[in-house]
């Protein structure tokens, strides 16, 4: 039993750090992990879950905004890109943040083959996102069911 | 402190009569600092909650300036004078919104003689400084920069509860650390409804009766139309300078052409 405890902790540690440095999560998940505590013991879910459904609003607000035959409005897809864009960097969504920031200088640039390119990005990066998240929170369930603690990753 | 979210947290007249034989200045005499946030990010309204939850305040979470007004009871004149004067401490909002900016929502609360005493704190996503300094000449206590972080909130829960007068020399310093920007703007001679009963946020280096607004600043539009920060054209084109690594999270984004939310 402690044996895997140890193993899963260590694989959960490992799959942590992998998500900060290959650019998933920024500080701001680091912020949003450390809000967590026993009397909010699914904060953090919780809140990424809601990040996601911003992400599944905003981007078909994107995709029909530059869906228009004729004249798209980009100043419509830059408010849903600010949005996302703001929601990305309040939860530590590195990735999907940085594309936003290049997104809004197509819209600016009223790139339409560049916008329509970034928004199959977006897309493609938040569903990786939500894949890799669920990894990560269905290895912290196993650690408890296992009877051991998650542990603290030092980013650092 | 304890972090059950709840309202059951230490209170700091209690954290502080332990042990100290005096104290600098007597605690707010109330049980809990309620705060009123305004931020129509959902994501951003859970986060903030939490970390205002976290500092021990009550928080009443709304999605618009109007809902913040009508929570206030100043949406309707008659309505307020009938309220008994609701507690809110600190009132804590996003500057952009779609139909009534931060700004907008400062400018109503400064104005009305029963909340005008409330700090306001303003929280943007971008850090501009023409936008920081609109918001402090006209009466914010503070300014945050998204992503709004613990220690920020911390910081602004610490001046709650103890009779901190900080001068907005301090307070611009501190936000202006990095940056070479002039933003002398002209000010428009407009009635100013700002007067000494803000003893927290005179700025020293402008008078308080020149709201350095453009006209055209008024985002009353909705979500889909361009909405321009004006005021950032006039500034010269900024020399960025390197984010400096302190407590301030100071990011320096590049601004764009105007035409978009920022």
């Amino acid at each position: 039993m402690d044996s895997l405890v140890a193993q899963l902790q260590m694989q959960y540690r490992n799959y942590v750090l992998s998500l900060y440095q290959q650019g998933f999560l920024d500080d701001q998940f680091t912020e949003l992990k450390s809000l967590q505590d026993d009397g909010s013991p699914d904060f953090v879910s919780e809140v990424l879950s809601l990040f996601f459904d911003d992400c599944v609003k905003l981007v078909g607000n994107m995709a029909r905004a530059l869906d228009q035959t004729g004249t798209v409005d980009f100043s419509q897809v830059g408010a849903s890109v600010h949005q996302l864009k703001g929601s990305s960097s309040s939860v530590g969504a590195k990735r999907v943040k940085g594309l936003c920031i290049n997104f809004k200088e197509l819209c600016e640039a009223k790139n339409y083959e560049g916008c329509v390119r970034c928004l199959q990005q977006v897309d493609i990066e938040y569903k990786t996102l939500k894949a890799k998240l669920q990894d990560m929170f269905n290895l912290e369930k196993q650690i408890v069911q296992a009877g051991g603690i998650v542990p603290q990753v030092d980013i650092k | 402190m304890a972090r059950d979210g709840g309202v059951s947290c230490l209170r700091s007249s209690e954290m502080m009569s332990v042990g100290i034989g005096k104290m600098e200045s007597p605690p707010l005499e109330l049980d809990e600092v309620h705060v009123l946030a305004v931020d129509d990010s959902l994501v951003d309204r859970i986060v903030i909650e939490r970390l205002l939850r976290i500092t021990s305040c009550k928080v009443t979470a709304v999605d618009s300036g109007w809902r913040a007004l009508e929570f206030l009871g100043l949406d309707n004149e008659k309505a307020s004078a009938e309220l008994d004067r609701l507690k809110v401490d600190l009132i804590i909002t996003d500057y952009c919104m779609p139909g009534m900016t931060g700004y907008e929502l400062l400018k109503k609360i400064k104005e009305s003689s029963s909340f005008r005493q409330v700090p306001v704190v303003i929280m943007s996503s971008e850090n501009v400084l023409t936008r920081i300094d609109r918001c402090l000449e006209e009466g914010a206590e503070d300014f945050l920069l998204k992503p709004v972080k613990l220690a920020d909130v911390k910081r602004l829960r610490s001046y709650l509860t103890r009779d901190v007068k900080l001068s907005n020399a301090n307070k611009r310093k501190l936000l202006e650390h990095s940056v070479p920007i002039q933003t002398s703007l002209p000010p428009p001679s407009s009635p100013d409804s700002s007067d000494s009963s803000r003893p927290l946020t005179n700025s020293p280096e402008s008078s308080d009766s020149s709201p350095p607004l453009s006209p055209v600043e008024i985002f009353s539009s909705p979500l889909s139309s361009p909405i321009d920060d004006e005021d950032d054209d006039v500034l010269p084109s900024s020399p960025e300078s390197s984010p400096t690594p302190e407590e301030s999270p100071v990011r320096r984004q590049k601004m764009g052409s105007p035409g978009l939310l920022d």
